[in-house]
């Protein structure tokens, strides 16, 4: 009966999880095609020491270390939840326990250190949200769901770790009384690290026929967090854990200064500039134009998508941004987080009408402002402090390209500056032909 | 001292091929302040006989400033002209002292068929002292002296050069004294991204009064640059705290030609 209950919240979790991936997937996939394979050993090499070995995250090193707790107790952690499955498939109790042997008591207690590592960085992490209010996390882009998201994975992971200790100290405290369902001895004990005290504690006045139910509910508590935690990661921030592996592989790998050269326009200048060239000739192979920039998430690059659903929205990148440090409304992970939200609803739309449907909303605009594109100055700094490799700067510049090339809205001064160029080959009204004369002026 | 600038038509047209063309920038053309860094740099190319030439009137903005106020177009017709002229003269090296060409030029014009070695003047620099063809004796002019280095987004961050400027100042016998913020964390002077041609947007600092202060924090009595933009607003920081008297904004290559007293 529990193993087919088992097998149904499982799949039940699990193929719920599949669906969001593929709207995921499917989201991702409406951007713009852009080169990114190739260069596989450094790719790897990106991946292993930016996301796997969180290289950047130690420029802050307090956050880091607390972060680092986390990240090691949850990839360990999987490792129990492999014997939840087995459990749950099979019907038996710490299948793995007499395989394993004295080698069981040591990864379980190692997991419960990490676990209480991770308890401790989870706490501290809601104090830094909730009481130490850092500015870098209570901006006003964090308003409403952002911070209630935030604190919400926090919540679960608190829960998640009680569960954890609820099971294993019952089961310390039922194996002493000879009553655990393991196959082991009675009258041992397991002896983990953590439970081998907390059990006793907490659980020591309990009957053995509550402390049966007891351990079920961290048992089952566990699996249910788990599977909900999994299912609530598609709808949050927190996706990062997941992304942040194939962000990384898929970095851009040339120097942060050099920005594409659009194909598009290269054609268009060709063209201009040659003097056999027939203005009224078609090329059959052309494909339909495309509007110069970006004005949406469709005009962005799938990269540039999957930057949005990386973001976890630390804010890093603000916090370095020189526009946001002198009050501009510019904030790079406002950039990402529209960009995701859009697209979200854009495709939630789509999925809903058909691919063609277009919804009357845009990114620029209703999303984006134009203040907020014109305060960058394209510095690199948020770029250079992503944990994760996510590149606000090109969403930023190809918003910009849209509208100045598609829609002439220019900053008045910028317009001078461009017709100069155009017109003598500098940025300010000096002739080309004066160009020299500093080389004989005193 | 008499300036040498030869021009790439004059060398062409005695049949001769300089071995680096000094791509000079607008600002060094023509912003007064910008001009004296080009000086400082002709009198140190000059002083190591390196064989070189400016393209003089045929030079024409790099379009770093039309890409990133989002004019594709202007920017892909300046690289197409200047990337003929270019390859016309056979140009294989290029060095200058502004960071936007430098990375315009190094990074971008590739593509359009632009390809040549780009260094920034503070790697050329470097190259000759190290090559021995620049020699600061016992140059007196800086020791001791406090000198922090602001780092222009375009050389550093984009281009990953941290080293090649503080080691020029360390030649100087001078203390390198680094602000809170510095090399890939060093905060942009304000200008870049085509900042520099229009008004900020609303806020409540002007970013290089921000990034003037991190300098006078770090008690240096020269803010060394590396860019005619970061001078400009450095030097506009510096007037607004007041400091013109304690602290000065010089370029790399000009430290370097007073040192050399040239």
């Amino acid at each position: 009966m529990s193993i087919l209950f088992f097998v149904l919240i499982a799949l039940l979790g699990l193929g719920f999880f599949s669906l969001n991936i593929w709207k995921i997937r499917y989201n991702i996939n409406l951007g713009k095609p852009e080169e990114r394979s190739g260069d596989v050993g450094k790719r790897l090499k990106t991946m292993i020491l930016v996301a796997f070995g969180q290289q950047k995250m130690f420029s802050r090193p307090i956050p880091a270390l607390l972060h680092l707790c986390l990240y090691v107790a949850f990839v360990i952690t999987q490792v129990e939840l492999f014997e939840i499955f087995a459990d749950g498939l099979t019907g038996e109790h710490r299948m793995f326990l007499n395989g394993l042997g004295g080698f069981y008591t040591f990864a379980i207690s190692f997991i419960e250190i990490l676990s209480v590592a991770a308890f401790f960085a989870t706490v501290m992490f809601l104090a830094r949200r909730n009481l130490l209010k850092l500015p870098r996390l209570n901006m006003k882009e964090m308003i409403g769901w952002p911070t209630k998201d935030a604190n919400l994975i926090l919540i679960f992971e608190l829960i998640l770790l009680v569960c954890i200790f609820t099971m294993n100290g019952a089961d310390e405290v039922l194996l002493n009384r000879g009553a655990s369902h393991a196959a082991m001895e009675s009258g041992n004990s397991f002896g983990f690290s953590v439970s081998s005290f907390l059990g006793p504690l907490f659980f020591d006045g309990i009957s053995t026929g509550n402390l049966h139910i007891v351990e079920r509910i961290g048992w089952w508590g566990h699996l249910f967090m788990v599977l909900g935690f999994l299912n609530y990661l598609p709808y949050s921030k927190h996706f990062h854990i997941l992304l942040a592996f194939p962000n990384t592989y898929y970095s851009n790998l040339e120097k942060k200064g050099k920005f594409n050269n659009m194909a598009s326009v290269t054609k268009e200048v060709k063209l201009m500039m040659d003097p056999t060239a027939d203005p009224y000739a078609v090329d059959p192979n052309a494909a339909p134009p495309s509007r110069f920039g970006a004005k949406d998430v469709t005009d962005l690059s799938w990269k540039n998508l999957m930057d949005a659903y990386t973001c976890t929205e630390c804010g890093r990148c603000t916090s370095s941004c020189p526009a946001n440090i002198t009050g501009k409304l510019l904030s790079p992970r406002k950039i990402m987080m529209d960009t995701r939200d859009r697209l979200v609803e854009l495709g939630e739309s789509k999925r809903k009408n058909g691919i063609d449907h277009e919804d009357g909303k845009s990114l620029l605009g209703d999303y984006i402002t134009e203040e907020e594109l014109w305060a960058c100055t394209s510095c690199n700094a948020c770029v250079d402090e992503c944990p994760v490799n996510i590149d606000p700067l090109t969403i930023i510049i190809d918003l910009r390209r849209f509208l100045v090339m598609e829609e002439s809205k220019i900053p008045n001064e910028l317009t001078g500056m461009l017709t100069n160029i155009e017109n003598n080959g500098a940025p300010w009204q000096f002739s080309q032909n004066d160009r020299l004369n500093w080389a004989n002026e005193e | 001292m008499n300036l040498h600038v030869p021009t790439m038509a004059e060398m062409k047209a005695k049949g001769e091929n300089p071995e680096i063309l000094f791509w000079v920038g607008c600002s060094g053309s023509f912003d007064d302040r910008a001009k004296k860094i080009t000086k400082a740099v002709v009198k140190i190319l000059n002083s190591c006989k390196v064989s070189f030439a400016v393209l003089g009137t045929e030079e024409s903005c790099s379009g770093d400033p039309a890409k990133r106020a989002g004019n594709e177009f202007t920017y892909q017709m300046q690289a197409m002209m200047n990337i003929e002229v270019l390859n016309g003269y056979e140009v294989k090296k290029i060095v200058t002292a502004c960071p936007h060409c430098f990375n315009t030029l190094k990074n971008e014009y590739p593509e359009l068929g632009g390809n040549y070695e780009v260094v920034h003047h503070t790697q050329l620099i470097q190259d000759l002292i190290n090559t021995g063809k620049l020699i600061l004796e016992n140059s007196e002019s800086f020791k001791g002296k406090k000198i922090t280095f602001h780092d222009p987004c375009y050389l550093g961050r984009a281009n990953d050069v941290y080293e090649a400027p503080r080691q020029l100042i360390e030649k100087l016998d001078a203390e390198l004294v680094e602000m809170k913020r510095c090399k890939s964390k060093g905060l942009c002077c304000g200008a870049g991204g085509a900042q520099m041609f229009k008004e900020a947007e609303k806020g409540n600092k002007e970013i290089n009064i921000e990034r003037t202060e991190d300098a006078v924090e770090s008690a240096a009595e020269i803010i060394a640059t590396g860019c005619p933009f970061c001078n400009t607003m450095m030097t506009d920081g510096i007037k607004n705290a007041e400091k013109e008297g304690q602290i000065k904004v010089l370029d790399v290559a000009e430290l370097i030609a007073n040192a050399a007293e040239l």
